[in-house]
């Protein structure tokens, strides 16, 4: 804990310390920016993507339609949530803001996988450790964005921040997975999604939420003692 | 400005006479007069003033002045204070979340939006903090306790009984080596190596010289050495 002789003493080394800063941008702005630059993703993998296979294997699979909507309002309702969170004055309740989303995404996905099993569909076991490596390493370029621009705010809640925010990322490299994906939603892939997207969420807590923590510093030349 | 005493005297329609930062701090409504013809109008309370207040001080404050953001900050003082007693916070630790709390303003001040209630933004904090810190608190309390007794009357483990003794007599030796010095290397060694001082101090101190005084100490130092060394 930072403790100054007097709150007096404190005031006026905080009035010495001050510089002018520039008011951050309203939450909504700042998610339309790095949903913009998911979008920026998105539209790089559908240069290399067989995007008309995806839309007939969609089409063709009602739930990996809902999936697919669920997954996608999953990841902005998140950022929406983690931006609003990453503000001092905003209440903890905006963590369930993608709560709808969600059971929407896991829904849809499960319904999938019982009509798989149901049909006895042959269940493609390959190529899902390429599912993981996808959703890990798109991951991490869309959470260091976020990181930086949650940062710019201040959260009061690091670690719930940074577990929505880990949310957001994870949601929106599985939704891009689906470019790349040429399987329905069989209990092999789903486990490993949903494996992917809880070391997303992990790693961002971890991580992400150590770099939001923000440490009391004293002013700059002020005499100040730690307890 | 309007006089708000004009208001009671007539059924003048007013909607609103100050609207700070929109729907956030909304002033309170009043009801003027219950005469035909007569409407609600918005008063601007206290609170709405204050807030109002508060968020044009932050406002220059974003801006780097440092007058206003001083002002600001004091005026938050007693917000606070009384936010924390309100959460259940001990007053011994009341100024812990006052700190606390203006330090996260500091840091946070980007973040205000002037179309928010600056009051809110304030008060969020400040709860924020206050928690924190009995969160703190008890994990301090379920990890120490309060025995200043205890804590006195606990023996030393390393101490030894003979070795302070020897070291009782040990300086009981050496003074009175040193009194039984002449009067010049007595004064030598009191004055450089008992108080510390510099030559040029215990020059001043003793009215001798700088050379002098540098003889004495050590023949002071020779006639020491050869007297406890012969002990």
């Amino acid at each position: 804990m930072v403790r100054f002789d007097s709150n007096e003493q404190l005031v006026q080394a905080l009035s010495a310390d001050l510089t002018p800063v520039d008011r951050l941008a309203p939450p909504s702005l700042r998610v339309l920016l790095w949903l913009a630059m998911v979008g920026a993703v998105a539209l790089a993998l559908m240069m290399v993507s067989d995007v008309e296979a995806m839309i007939q294997r969609l089409m063709a699979a009602p739930d990996m339609w809902l999936a697919e909507m669920g997954s996608v309002l999953t990841a902005v309702l998140a950022a929406a949530a983690a931006f609003q969170l990453g503000l001092p004055d905003r209440k903890a309740a905006w963590a369930l803001l993608p709560l709808p989303a969600v059971l929407l995404w896991i829904g849809a996905s499960g319904m999938g996988c019982l009509r798989s099993i149901a049909n006895a569909y042959p269940m493609p076991t390959a190529g899902s450790e390429q599912c993981l490596i996808f959703i890990l390493s798109l991951s991490l370029p869309l959470s260091l964005p976020l990181i930086v621009m949650l940062r710019r705010g201040f959260s009061l809640r690091p670690n719930l921040t940074a577990i929505i925010g880990g949310l957001a990322c994870a949601s929106a490299a599985a939704t891009l997975l689906n470019f790349i994906h040429p399987y329905d939603a069989a209990a092999t892939d789903l486990t490993v999604h949903a494996v992917a997207v809880a070391i997303v969420i992990v790693a961002n807590t971890i991580y992400g939420g150590r770099l939001l923590m923000r440490k009391m510093h004293s002013p700059a030349g002020s005499n100040f003692q730690r307890f | 400005m309007t006089d708000i005493s004009l208001l009671y005297e007539s059924n003048v329609t007013i909607r609103s006479l100050y609207r700070f930062g929109g729907g956030a701090c909304a002033p309170r409504r009043t009801l003027v007069s219950m005469a035909p013809g007569s409407m609600i109008v918005d008063v601007p309370s206290q609170k709405d003033e204050t807030d109002g207040r508060r968020a044009a001080w932050m406002v220059a404050a974003q801006a780097g002045d440092r007058a206003a953001y001083e002002t600001l900050l004091r005026d938050c003082i007693p917000f606070i204070q009384r936010v924390a007693r309100g959460q259940g916070v001990p007053s011994d630790f009341v100024d812990d979340v006052v700190q606390e709390t203006l330090l996260t303003i500091h840091q946070a001040r980007q973040t205000y939006d002037p179309s928010r209630s600056f009051t809110a933004w304030l008060r969020t904090i400040a709860q924020r903090r206050a928690i924190d810190g009995l969160r703190r608190g008890g994990r301090t309390r379920k990890r120490e306790i309060h025995k200043p007794l205890a804590y006195q009357n606990h023996a030393d483990p390393g101490g030894d009984p003979e070795q302070a003794a020897f070291q009782i007599g040990h300086a009981e030796v050496l003074n009175s080596a040193i009194g039984k010095l002449p009067t010049r290397q007595r004064e030598a060694v009191e004055h450089l190596a008992l108080q510390g001082q510099s030559l040029t101090q215990a020059a001043t101190a003793t009215g001798r010289s700088t050379g002098s005084l540098r003889v004495n100490w050590h023949r002071a130092l020779k006639t020491l050495r050869a007297q406890l060394g012969k002990d």
